[in-house]
């Protein structure tokens, strides 16, 4: 099947505004009618919350974390692209879609990333307004920072914590239509499952974590703004409660999944100290902009310490190959980069998995004083994880998954195949195409939320009858008894081996075989391997408890056997996809410089992937992609 | 600096950790040893390790608050040896790592306690009551969409720098743990203070205050006695100099509500 | 009415009617000291209160009102904290609180006892210990009157065991007036620590001199 994703045609520039005013309206007095279900609170969900409770929809709000202000969008340190051109540097709403198409790789959907570029500038004004405290100059005016894939200052900040202050402010926002009544929060509530009557997403059934009551809410619409799942390679920065679940089960309901295979891999990440450790921190890439990438030139100085290894031995990988932008290269390349020394012996640290970021020459040269002043959090953060101090010693970093571009397919509205079901957020695969840039996940989230649905979800339910389900509607009831006789399965295998067990074993597999380098070998190897993994979990897993009770054991045993289902797919798809681009390398593909080879004459579209059971392959369908406003062309950073 | 050449010496903890089933059931110390346990395990991390044993053993694992692992969150909150995240400096206790303790050490583990808290399970208490105050108030009334270009009302860099320093509170409550009245003063004290620097949050000012303090006292926080204990406790090291701040705007907004400009809210109602 | 119902409300009444009441203990420190001149001084000092009549009873009333908010509200208010604090840690390391902080409630009780038992000693005349008499200048001998009970070892102690309270009181007390008022900031609030703990030794020292100088025989003899 051919899919449309119902971009509106015509000049670039009016296209959100020519859209805006042929969507359909709901009579401010039918708004409170409809009752919208929104899963998720970071910063698409609690926005998203926040501004049709204002609008006067009944609003049900769900998180699986005990407050809505924790959603993992908090972890966010850098900032927030907006195109305001407050530094008068040349910034405009088309070079921020330009440079979103771009960055992205020319996979992402023009009037879709046009649209964020445009409503941009109101997200700043938006968040100022609710006293989000953004970093301001001395004359009062709101200061500005470059990030990568930009050669414009068109970030926002607030200190190294922006992810956490605009999540504030969204949740304050949310907070406030909690108090006046038009949203119902409930925190420690995790979805479960979505239920699809008559071919519309009508409700979902959720689990009470605290009671472990498992109940259907019903309603009109059912948003999922429910962030990504790179938890899926078992080591990433993401929270751990970060899972693919509910966009897995709305997945299996029907809804399409949109190119799994970009994920994003961050160079600078503190190393894994042992296998006990899934979760990684992540220092911000500005570290490069200062420091020297090496490893030791022979595999037997890897264990020396590394003051004491001569700079004849170092082998500063980065800037020998690639020459031009050494340090500064792209996040993919220099993730890569990273890994390849790692593979070839030369890692230092723990299991050999890191490289040295080096600010020694930087030090010698600026003063200690001033590399304090720049990075001195990050230093801090270090030295408290590895006990090293980073001013004399160099630090160790190591990729790691971070971020997911792909996501539930969704059209222009936000809306996906299914009639009634929004994904807003990390969770579409909207407007990052292959690769996402620095301080555009968090513009993101918020102009879907603030922005984008308040109007296009008044288009879908414009065109349906308000309260058409109803909680004792059959797909519910029989929705809350599959949730439950599925609680009851993962409880009575009370096998030898636990939940984390087997993540581990799947992370591993996925990190090595569909991680930073592809190739048709190892996804081939991953896609024979997770079937007999998945087998065995059901057989062998061990989880404790009962359903009827605070368990965490149950509730990670929920999102494993997710994820053993979604990784899959997600080799799947990165098999199919015989090119790289973006966050999607296959070592196939490439130029002899190891440049990612994109392939625009058979690849250029979006694969959504229709679920057709357990032990059947997903369907393809694609959405093919035009550029019309920026021309398709190699993406170089020679 | 640790020498990661060599292998790590493990080290064997004893803990003892505050077990209770649910909200309204008795609670009780049990022990547990943590084992091979080195000092590059993260305080959750070595939890996680006993946890996998205990689920070995078909034993009930430790519950415990935990998400982001990196320190804003702000979802782990556990007092260890009496001092809610552990007592390092500007750390949560998911930043906590195991160099800071020693082969053999004991160590105590328990839940929050305060009365607006109440425990759940184990070391997992309910922090709804935070998000209640600032239901009360911690907020702008702005709409979504029609609001001023961002740069059209300067604030000054101290101002905003001093609302941003407030602004850092991760709500974990652990000023509430380490409190011996149970307050949350220094939790509403930041909210406010943050609105209170900026000119956006001049408008609801008094209203906001009153809101919050009001909404503190019902979901059964204490009061301040100035023991400073909070500020030293707070992950984020958030300072008491907000808390001296929500009482001279309490006092402002009294007093404007003296003269007329306004209604106080809470007075008449209820 | 906010000021005395609320959180807030309560605490700036507690900071308010301390402040008045360390006003007091100010004014009273230089009035005691008088008896370092001998009793001539102390005697005419004592007199000269007494003349201004109504507004001496006046101020004893104010006080009265002050006190009597202070500990009505201090009990209050630790009742309150009781209550919302009622699961203790097996476990509690206090990072900055100190011994006068945490004691608050019970040294201000001894204090309240102390106030009573002085003021039956001294104001109200009727302890067992007191020499009532006027001096040469045929005014009330006040001199003989404090000498006399103060020489008496128990007694000279109960007050400086008093004093030792209220430093403990106020070394926490002084500051907190300021910060429970508002009145405090980063800057500002280390030099009300100092400032508080430094008034708090002065009231120590310069009330506890007159026992222990009349016990030790230097003062009096």
């Amino acid at each position: 099947m051919i899919l449309d994703g119902k971009a509106p045609n015509g000049p670039i520039e009016s296209t959100w505004d020519r859209h805006r005013f042929e969507m359909k309206l709901v009579n401010p007095s039918n708004k409170r009618k409809y009752k919208i279900l929104v899963v998720g609170t970071g910063l698409a969900g609690a926005s998203a919350a926040a501004s049709l409770g204002e609008l006067g929809y009944n609003v049900e709000a769900f998180c699986y974390q005990d407050s809505p202000r924790r959603a993992h969008s908090i972890a966010a340190q850098g900032g927030i692209n907006a195109a305001k051109n407050y530094p008068n540097d040349g910034d405009s709403i088309f070079r921020l879609f330009y440079d979103t198409i771009k960055g992205g790789d020319f996979r992402a959907r023009e009037a879709d990333v046009w649209r964020l570029a445009q409503v941009s500038n109101n997200i700043i004004d938006q968040c100022v307004a609710q006293g989000v405290p953004f970093a301001r100059d001395y004359a009062g005016y709101l200061d500005n920072r470059s990030f990568g894939g930009a050669q414009v200052s068109r970030t926002f900040f607030a200190r190294g914590q922006t992810g956490q202050q605009l999540l504030l402010g969204a949740y304050s926002a949310l907070s406030r239509q909690i108090k006046i009544g038009t949203v119902r929060m409930f925190p420690r509530t995790e979805m479960l499952d979505l239920v699809v009557a008559d071919g519309e997403a009508k409700a979902i059934t959720v689990r009470d974590l605290v009671t472990g009551e498992i109940r259907v809410h019903a309603g009109d619409a059912v948003l999922l703004c429910t962030g990504g799942y790179v938890n899926v390679f078992y080591l990433s920065t993401n929270a751990m409660g970060c899972s693919v679940t509910a966009l897995w089960k709305a997945h299996r309901k029907g809804a399409f999944f949109a190119n799994p295979c970009y994920t994003q891999i961050h160079p600078t990440c503190i190393p894994q100290a042992g296998e006990y450790q899934s979760k990684l921190t992540l220092m911000s890439e500005s570290l490069r902009n200062d420091g020297r990438c090496w490893v030791p030139k022979r595999k037997e100085d890897c264990r020396k310490t590394p003051n004491s290894i001569p700079e004849e031995d170092r082998d500063y990988y980065l800037e020998r190959k690639y020459p031009s932008f050494g340090n500064l290269a792209p996040r993919d390349i220099a993730s890569r980069a990273a890994k390849e020394q790692c593979d070839d012996g030369r890692g230092v640290g723990p299991g050999g998995r890191g490289v040295y970021l080096d600010l020694k020459d930087s030090i010698a040269r600026l003063g200690e004083q001033v590399i304090r002043e720049r990075y001195g959090n990050l230093f801090e953060m270090y030295e408290r994880i590895t006990d090293e101090n980073g001013y004399k010693v160099p630090m160790r970093i190591y990729p790691a998954p971070h971020y997911a571009m792909g996501g539930l397919w969704v059209d222009y509205d936000l809306m996906s195949n299914l009639p009634g079901l929004f994904v807003l957020g990390e969770a579409n695969f909207s407007v990052h195409g292959a690769n996402r840039l620095g301080a555009s996940a968090l513009m993101q989230g918020l102009a879907d939320g603030y922005f984008v649905i308040p109007y296009t979800i008044a288009n879908y339910l414009a065109r349906t009858r308000p309260g058409k389900v109803s909680a004792d509607h059959a797909e519910c009831r029989k929705s809350v008894e599959e949730v439950k006789g599925y609680t009851r399965k993962l409880l009575s295998v009370n096998g030898n081996r636990t939940v984390t067990e087997f993540m581990r074993e799947l992370g591993h597999l996925m990190w090595n075989h569909c991680g930073m380098a592809r190739s048709k070998e190892s996804l081939s190897e991953a896609i024979a391997r997770i079937p007999a993994i998945r087998e065995e979990f059901w057989q062998n897993v061990k989880v404790g408890g009962t359903g009827e009770e605070f368990n965490q054991q149950l509730e990670n045993a929920g999102r494993t056997a997710d994820f053993l289902e979604f990784s899959e797919l997600l080799c799947r798809d990165a098999l199919d996809r015989n090119e790289s681009c973006g966050g999607h390398f296959r070592v196939e593909y490439q130029y002899p410089d190891g440049e990612a080879k994109r392939d625009d004459e058979n690849y250029c579209y979006v694969a959504a992937w229709e679920w057709k059971g357990i032990d059947k392959p997903p369907e393809l369908h694609k959405e093919p992609l035009k550029f019309e406003n920026v021309h398709l062309a190699v993406r170089s950073y020679k | 600096m640790s020498d990661h050449t060599s292998e790590h010496r493990t080290m064997t903890l004893k803990l003892i950790v505050w077990r209770q089933k649910g909200q309204n059931e008795p609670g009780r110390f049990e022990t547990y040893v943590a084992r091979n346990i080195t000092e590059h395990h993260s305080f959750l991390e070595m939890l996680d390790v006993v946890n996998e044993e205990l689920i070995r053993e078909g034993k009930d694992p430790i519950a415990f608050d935990h998400d982001c692992r990196e320190g804003i969150c702000g979802m782990c909150s556990t007092v260890v040896n009496g001092v809610p995240h552990g007592g390092q400096e500007r750390t949560t206790v998911c930043q906590l790592h195991m160099r800071k303790f020693k082969d053999g050490d004991t160590i105590y583990l328990e839940p929050w306690r305060a009365r607006a808290f109440p425990i759940l399970k184990d070391l997992v208490v309910d922090r709804g009551a935070l998000d209640k105050i600032i239901q009360a108030g911690g907020y702008t009334s702005c709409h979504t969409g029609g609001v001023p270009d961002a740069n059209s009302t300067p604030v000054s860099k101290a101002e905003s720098d001093y609302a941003m320093d407030a602004a850092e509170c991760i709500g974990c409550g652990a000023c509430v743990a380490a409190c011996p009245n149970g307050a949350a003063m220094l939790f509403t004290g930041a909210k406010i203070s943050q609105f209170a620097a900026l000119p956006q949050g001049q408008v609801e000012a008094p209203e906001r205050v009153a809101g919050m303090v009001n909404a503190m006292q019902e979901c059964g926080f204490g009061n301040c006695t100035n023991h400073y204990e909070c500020q030293a406790a707070c992950p984020k090291g958030i300072h008491v100099k907000f808390i001296a701040r929500m009482n001279r705007e309490f006092l402002k907004a009294l007093f404007r509500a003296k003269s007329g400009s306004h209604t106080f809210i809470g007075e008449g109602q209820d | 009415m906010q000021l005395l119902s609320s959180a807030i409300g309560r605490k700036v009444v507690m900071a308010a009617t301390g402040l008045f009441m360390l006003l007091f203990v100010i004014v009273h420190l230089l009035g005691n000291s008088t008896i370092f001149a001998g009793p001539n001084a102390i005697n005419a000092y004592a007199e000269k209160l007494q003349s201004l009549g109504p507004f001496v009873w006046a101020f004893r009333l104010f006080l009265l009102f002050m006190l009597f908010f202070h500990v009505i509200y201090g009990i209050l208010l630790t009742l309150e904290n009781a209550a919302a604090n009622p699961g203790k840690y097996a476990v509690k390391k206090m990072l900055k609180a100190t011994f006068a902080s945490e004691t608050m409630i019970w040294t201000g009780l001894l204090l309240l006892a102390f106030i009573v038992y002085h003021l039956l000693q001294f104001t109200v005349r009727v302890t067992p210990d007191v020499v009532l008499g006027n001096d040469a200048k045929g005014r009330f001998d006040v001199y003989t009157m404090v000498a006399g009970s103060l020489k008496i070892a128990p007694i000279a102690m109960v007050y400086v065991a008093a004093m030792v309270t209220l430093f403990l009181h106020l070394s926490h007390g002084i500051q907190s007036i300021f910060q429970s008022a508002g009145l405090s900031n980063d800057k500002a609030l280390p030099q009300y620590t100092v400032i508080g703990k430094l008034l708090a030794v002065i009231f120590l020292v310069g009330y506890s001199a007159i026992p222990v100088l009349i016990l030790a025989g230097i003062l009096a003899k």
